[in-house]
């Protein structure tokens, strides 16, 4: 149930894509693809009544080892969190380009001026 | 979990108001609105590191689309596309949503993650996080397993991660710069000639 | 009002608060930054919210003044320096201990849970932090460089250049 809520959110940033015509709004719904994707990696990594992968000095290796949700999809979603901003700052470059090439953000009449 | 459950309704709300909405300031807000309730999110899913991460990148990511787009003009662009284009996407759109909600209402019970679920045995390698939350103190001496796993065990992908981040960056800057340059020279021949 | 919005900077209450608030966003980022391996947080968290603090900064003072004190040339040196060291260490790795990025300075058990422990992993997020807060204070800076106020001149720039 809440797996299909996060691919419901993912759905909803892929019709934003493709539908709209603001060159804005197309690079927000990336980005909403973008959050739902990261939830969609932490969801799998969870572990009902887990604690987060971060040791104490109070703690047991062993019992840790057995409570902890799992780090290695929380790795891989830093990663990615990262590397979106980095694609939004590119994609935030273009679109400026693209309104002093133009005139417009809007990319059927982008399409009418090519050239 | 209802919490969870919760958060995920408001986020898909806010995701289809974003979306919806024709001015553009309330759209950039709503994506605020959606970073924040994920990083709560990811707070109740036990993963503090990432939650951090999320808020500030978020904020940034709020600074750099109003500032590059909101004082320009044309902001409220309004309308979809051509209907004959609109109604084929929308409708591959809704094969891919069913397919997707179909599989994902089959995946394993939401709670038990993927090392629970292998053991290890004769011929089956154990799961690569059980050996990272057991040895991963002693053989790295950090006490944040996530930072063991990024910086020590899985290093590599941290350079491939530190390149894309440097190859984006540069791009921006350089499709930046040579505006600014044109825009100078601009700015001074007109200023020459009137 | 002839110079574009970006330079000009922010009222009187933000700019004297920004002045007070400005050295612990900084510090603040980088506890984080340096505290990576024992407490949530690491290299790209810290790096960001040092970003942060210096776009704090060219927000509140407008870009004119800020670019006479945070020059651009510096931020891109220290951009690139950042880059090199986290390359340096892995390089160091695999000359001393023969795998690349491989952790050479052990840590013994008398050393866990301290800030001078987990080896070579605090200068990488040195490294990264350096990396990450410079190139986004860069992006920043070069956005509201562009930063256009439409008026009706521009617009005739644009259209001269179509015909």
């Amino acid at each position: 149930m809440i797996y299909a809520l996060c691919f419901v959110l993912i759905v909803v940033g892929l019709y934003g894509v493709v539908v709209k015509k603001n060159v804005v709004k197309i690079v927000i719904s990336l980005a909403i693809m973008e959050y739902g994707i990261n939830l969609l990696l932490i969801l799998i990594a969870y572990r009902r009544g887990g604690i987060p992968p971060i040791l104490d000095e109070t703690m047991n290796v062993a019992d840790f080892a057995r409570q902890a949700v799992d780090p290695l999809p929380q790795a891989l979603v830093l990663t990615s969190i990262v590397i979106s901003l980095g694609v939004l700052a590119l994609l935030v470059a273009l679109c400026i380009r693209l309104y002093e090439r133009y005139g417009t953000f809007d990319i059927t009449e982008m399409r009418r001026l090519k050239g | 979990m209802s919490l969870l459950v919760i958060l995920l309704v408001l986020m898909v709300i806010g995701a289809v108001i974003a979306i919806e909405t024709t001015n553009l300031l309330s759209s950039i807000v709503c994506v605020g609105a959606i970073g924040f309730l994920l990083s709560i999110a990811f707070l109740f899913l036990g993963a503090p590191d990432i939650a951090i991460t999320q808020l500030v990148v978020e904020i940034l990511a709020l600074v750099i689309l109003i500032r590059a787009t909101i004082s320009r003009d044309l902001t409220s662009v309004s309308g979809d596309r051509e209907f004959f284009g609109l109604t084929i996407t929308v409708a591959v759109v809704l094969v891919i949503a069913v397919i997707g909600v179909n599989m994902f209402a089959g995946f394993p019970a939401f709670g038990t993650p993927v090392m629970d679920r292998i053991v290890e045995a004769h011929g089956v390698p154990g799961p690569p996080s059980a050996t990272y939350l057991r040895h991963g103190l002693e053989r790295t001496g950090a006490a944040n397993i996530v930072t063991a796993v990024l910086l020590d065990f899985r290093a590599y992908d941290t350079l491939g991660e530190a390149t894309v981040l440097f190859c984006s960056i540069l791009g921006a800057l350089a499709i930046l710069r040579s505006r600014a340059r044109k825009r100078a020279d601009a700015a001074e021949t007109e200023s020459e000639s009137g | 009002m002839n110079e574009p919005l970006a330079s000009q900077g922010m009222s009187l209450i933000v700019k004297t608060v920004t002045h007070w608030v400005k050295v612990f966003i900084l510090v603040f980022g980088m506890y984080i930054v340096l505290n990576g391996h024992l407490t949530p947080g690491g290299g790209f968290a810290g790096g960001v919210v040092v970003a942060c603090a210096f776009i704090l900064l060219e927000l509140a003072n407008g870009q004119t003044r800020t670019s006479q004190t945070v020059k651009v040339g510096v931020a891109a040196e220290l951009d690139s320096a950042g880059a090199l060291l986290f390359l340096g260490v892995a390089l160091v790795g695999m000359r001393a201990a023969g795998a690349f990025f491989k952790n050479f300075v052990p840590t013994p058990e008398a050393a866990w849970f301290k800030l001078f422990s987990a080896g070579v992993i605090p200068i990488c997020n040195i490294g990264i932090g350096l990396k990450v807060g410079m190139s986004l204070f860069l992006v920043f800076v070069l956005l509201s460089a562009l930063h256009v106020a439409v008026r009706n001149g521009d617009r005739k720039m644009i259209r001269r250049r179509k015909e």
